[in-house]
């Protein structure tokens, strides 16, 4: 509880989000690599946020480590690599193609499929029996709705 | 045949309401450290009292409680009085590390409310944090004589933690 | 006392929805017209006792009794009286008491406006209504009562949440809930018609409205949501795939589902078992929904103060009331009977298709928003699902269900001519192309995705237009038959052309947020920034005093080729009660495009940190949303559901219903 607290207030703090012009890279490839990494990796302190977006002072302090790892000459997978080697594969916004994770990534095709095959079967157990012939009452009946709606 | 087709919806909910249940059980929504059975990330923090650096080489060959604290973490408060019945009745060598905070502030803090640490380093940048994956304060670790992190606690410390997961882990980590 | 008076009349309402869940029942099983009967003053009367159970709240915030502990807790002397009030359900009790509230209204108004549905369905439906009242009457009385007293009292509350003193947020629940709880309703239809064992065009007749005003209600509500998000959180994010916003969806998603869905089995008899089924999955998705946000099982932003036993008391409610219902349509459902036959390629056809692709949609935002919660029950390892998901998998479930809309709802019932409908699209297709065409050149080749995006939107906006222009034969003289044509139409139709309409300004708005651009400076006062070709110059900043915060405004000045066409005053408040600080952004707008500025934190040399963002398109994610709501209200107001309505004569079981007496 006492942490869902610490973790509103550490999101609102500040909302007007993401980077500071002082931890841009003079280089702009760099810079432009930084944010894309930036932009995978979540806020673990507001936790539907990237740490591109998030005000959250951690999030500043990753952008910043993500920034030295680049400038230090590691590659894009490398530098996310650090953050997650601290953090855990939570801190990845898009989950990774593991054993663990295959039925996540594999359930939209696994549903339209399911789904589509019943469809198929539903449609293709057709036809079915035509109604059967009206009886006697039924067409009195009939006759006498006919009727009223003419009057 | 078609007709089970009709109990799927039911089937499918019957799985969820399972896991729904299960995940209600739980209790904690903490992330679960990265580390665990892993080194330590190798730190050398200033002290904050004079003397020895804090390092993760000079707690090699003991069981320790690394605890990230802040003057300016409410939570922390919390589990202060925790801290001090651990170091004191206990005889639980905690080190502390200041995450993010001033010296003076952190001087402060153990000041008014006790110093319940051993030894207390200063990592004003937040980079050890970072290291150790700490997402919050106030966060405990325990290391091994190895030097591996054998698990983490997150938040305050709880009475139940402590008398449940903290206390019995240190007696069997403590075990030639 | 009055406090006293709310708590006694929702026990009150209790026990009038036990008697409301039992009685109707067993009178329309033993044909009991007084029983029958009791269903409607029976919903009437809890809603009145429910609505002084709230109306009594709403006085406890208004006048800041601090005896009342939800008032303690939720809400300050110095907050302004509106948001007093809008926060009786900002917290977990008080929006609980509004959820039976909606329950209770949309129960009375089926009691009211029901006089032509058979007795004994209208006393199965309310009963169903009043079970699902009995469980969430419980629900607030055992666990989450409002009404409870603190002694001794505090002298002022614990304030609010600044960031919740906002006017559309405020709001947005209430439209938000009317969505959610309205669809109990067509929840109940399907109970109560499962229970009888027949569906029939005469019962789509009648769920569908009931449907649609839920359907338009959730719509506005997510749209207020994810507008009050852009406006707030200060780079313009307006949807985050964020669980709880994951929950309002959902059941968007699978009503759209089921409004189409009613539609074939009232215009052909036919998908009357899959009809049923979307309107039971429809509420059992709302309180899922309620679920998850309540017990604590996923974290959120969103959620409130979590509580396992409340999660567990919920689940128990969740077990009943969907397991229940799923029970009973394994059981009955095989017997509701075929139908009309058609051909695939037809408008049937393309109404399957349509549910296939939204329930599909749906599947997948539940497996991706409750799947860490799965894997970690397992013991498997702790991992999130984010953005990146959704993009990869939802959208492309949703391209081909876009590129069909237009095609699909021009097909003939039964067997439709899908080639000869896509000739007739060459204008709508013409139209996509060149827009795609010029996307790319205003955005000199931008990203493929989002241009394409736009040309779908055109192709969309296009079809429904072409289809609009063929039923007023718009292209034949004299202009005078149009127009009578125009007047004659059935307001259903243009409500579909509407919402078809408004779907495709949405898909446009949101495909064209890749185009967005931004620049952040610091920046001392007299020194400007651009942004996409306009100039923005800090005049300065001064400091003011609110009602219960300080804020800095900032002056900017926003030129364009060399013209001052705009003076912009985004804010930054400081609250120093929560010790917290929020920015109000300033937008300007010309609804074709934003302009989005906001202030960061002075740093120490006197500058301040200025965000600028141009977002070509954004303001039609919410104008196409709005428009969709108001083509759903359009639907609403067709005659067919005033006048003429269908009567279903009493029949012995053994023979066929009769079907709708035409009118």
């Amino acid at each position: 509880m006492i942490r869902v607290l610490a973790l509103l207030f550490a999101m609102l703090a500040g909302l007007a989000g993401a980077v500071e012009p002082g931890e841009r890279l003079a280089d702009p490839a760099l810079e432009a690599r930084a944010r894309a990494i930036s932009r995978t990796l979540r806020c673990l302190v507001c936790q539907n946020e990237s740490i591109d977006e998030s005000n959250a002072p951690l999030a500043h302090d990753i952008r910043v480590l993500l920034r030295q790892r680049l400038v230090a000459g590691d590659a894009d997978a490398a530098a996310r690599q650090f953050i997650v080697a601290r953090y855990g594969d939570f801190v990845l916004l898009k989950p990774p193609l593991e054993p663990a994770t295959l039925l996540l990534w594999f359930a939209p095709v696994l549903l339209l499929a399911a789904g589509g095959a019943s469809v198929a079967l539903h449609l293709r157990r057709r036809p079915a029996a035509p109604p059967p012939p009206l009886s006697e009452e039924e067409r009195r009946r009939i006759a006498e709705i006919l009727k009223e709606t003419e009057a | 045949m078609r007709r089970l087709l009709y109990l799927l919806p039911l089937v499918l909910f019957v799985v969820l309401a399972g896991y729904f249940s299960l995940s209600l059980g739980e209790g904690s929504r903490e992330l679960p450290s990265a580390l665990i059975d892993k080194p330590a990330p190798d730190f050398v923090l200033p002290p904050l009292r004079t003397g020895d650096a804090v390092s993760l080489a000079g707690l090699r060959g003991q069981v320790t409680v690394v605890n990230f604290f802040a003057s300016w973490c409410v939570p922390c408060r919390l589990e202060h009085p925790m801290l001090m019945r651990l170091a004191n009745q206990d005889r639980i060598s905690i080190v502390g590390i200041a995450y993010k905070d001033r010296p003076q502030d952190a001087q402060k803090l153990l000041d008014d409310a006790g110093d319940p640490y051993s030894r207390v380093g200063l990592d004003e940048s937040g980079r050890t944090g970072i290291d150790f994956g700490v997402y919050g304060v106030p966060e405990t670790y325990v290391i091994d004589k190895e030097g591996r992190i054998r698990r983490r606690f997150v938040g305050p410390l709880t009475p139940d933690a402590v008398a449940k997961e903290l206390l019995p882990l240190l007696r069997r980590l403590r075990q030639p | 006392m009055i406090v006293e008076c709310g708590h006694f009349a929702l026990i009150l309402a209790l026990f009038v929805a036990l008697a409301q869940s039992t009685v109707p029942l067993a009178g329309a099983a033993r044909g009991n017209a007084g029983w029958m009967e009791l269903a409607r003053s029976s919903a009437l009367l809890q809603f009145l006792l429910i609505a002084l159970a709230f109306g009594a709240l709403m006085e406890a915030y208004a006048v800041s009794d601090f005896s009342v502990i939800n008032v303690v807790e939720n809400s300050h002397s110095d907050k302004p009286l509106l948001y007093k009030v809008t926060g009786v359900w900002s917290n977990h009790e008080g929006s609980m008491l509004l959820w039976v509230f909606m329950l209770s209204l949309c129960g009375a108004a089926v009691g009211a406006f029901s006089n032509h549905l058979p007795p004994a369905l209208r006393a199965r439906v309310l009963a169903v209504q009043g079970m699902i009242g009995v469980g969430f009457l419980l629900f607030i009385l055992l666990t989450s009562n409002p009404f409870l007293r603190a002694s001794p009292a505090p002298s002022d509350g614990q304030g609010m949440n600044p960031v919740l003193q906002d006017p559309g947020l405020a709001f947005h629940p209430p439209f938000l809930y009317l969505g959610y709880v309205g669809f109990s309703v067509a929840f109940s239809f399907a109970v109560a018609a499962l229970i009888e064992g027949r569906v029939d065009p005469a019962w789509a007749r009648w769920v569908r409205p009931w449907s649609l005003a839920s359907w338009c209600a959730l719509t506005i509500g997510i749209a207020m949501g994810s507008w009050w998000s852009y406006y707030t959180l200060g780079w313009g994010g307006w949807w985050f795939w964020d669980p709880v916003e994951n929950a309002s969806l959902m059941p968007w998603i699978v009503g759209t589902a089921l409004i189409h869905s009613s539609i074939v089995v009232e215009k052909r008899d036919t998908l009357k078992s899959w009809t049923v089924l979307l309107a039971i999955v429809t509420f059992s998705l709302s309180l899922v929904g309620t679920f998850l946000v309540r017990s604590g099982v996923l974290t959120s932003v969103h959620a409130f103060a979590t509580d396992p036993a409340r999660g567990a008391f919920i689940l128990l409610l969740l077990v009943v009331a969907i397991g229940g219902s799923l029970t009973l349509y394994a059981m009955r459902a095989p017997a509701l009977g075929g139908g009309g036959l058609f051909a695939p390629l037809s408008r049937e056809g393309a109404l399957v298709l349509n549910n296939l692709l939204l329930a599909c949609g749906a599947a997948t935002v539940f497996v991706g928003t409750l799947y860490p919660l799965f894997l970690d029950a397992v013991g498997g390892p702790k991992i999130s699902v984010g953005f990146p998901f959704f993009d990869q998998t939802f959208v492309p479930l949703m391209v081909p269900l876009l590129l069909a809309v237009g095609p699909g709802s021009m097909l003939a019932w039964k067997r439709g001519d899908l080639l000869g409908v896509l000739q007739r699209l060459w204008a709508a297709f013409g139209f996509a192309i060149a827009v795609v065409l010029g996307a790319f050149y205003v955005t000199h080749g931008g990203p493929v995705l989002a241009v394409l995006g736009l040309g779908l939107a055109a192709w969309i906006f296009g079809a429904a237009a072409t289809e609009l222009a063929e039923r007023l034969r718009l292209f034949r003289p004299p202009l005078a038959g149009v127009l009578r044509r125009a007047a004659n139409l059935p307001r259903a139709s243009w409500g579909m052309t509407f919402a078809h309409m408004g779907l495709a300004i949405t898909v446009a708005g949101v495909s064209a947020s890749a185009f967005e651009s931004e620049t952040i400076n610091v920046l001392q006062p007299g020194e400007s920034l651009t942004v996409a070709g306009y100039t923005l110059r800090l005049q300065g900043v001064e400091r003011h005093r609110g009602p219960n915060y300080l804020y800095d405004e900032a002056t900017i000045a926003v030129d364009r080729d060399g013209r001052q066409v705009a003076l912009m005053h985004p804010e930054r408040r400081t609250f120093p009660l929560q010790r917290q600080s929020t920015t109000e952004v300033a937008i300007r707008t010309n609804l074709l495009a934003d302009l989005y500025v906001a202030t960061g934190d002075p740093d120490a040399g006197g500058g301040w940190t200025i965000r600028a963002y141009y977002k070509p398109l954004v303001p039609w994610i919410w104008i196409g949303a709005v428009i969709m709501a108001l083509g759903g209200i359009t639907s609403l107001s067709d005659r067919r559901w005033r006048v003429g309505l269908p009567s279903r004569k009493a029949k012995s079981r053994a023979a066929a219903p009769v079907g709708p007496v035409a009118g």
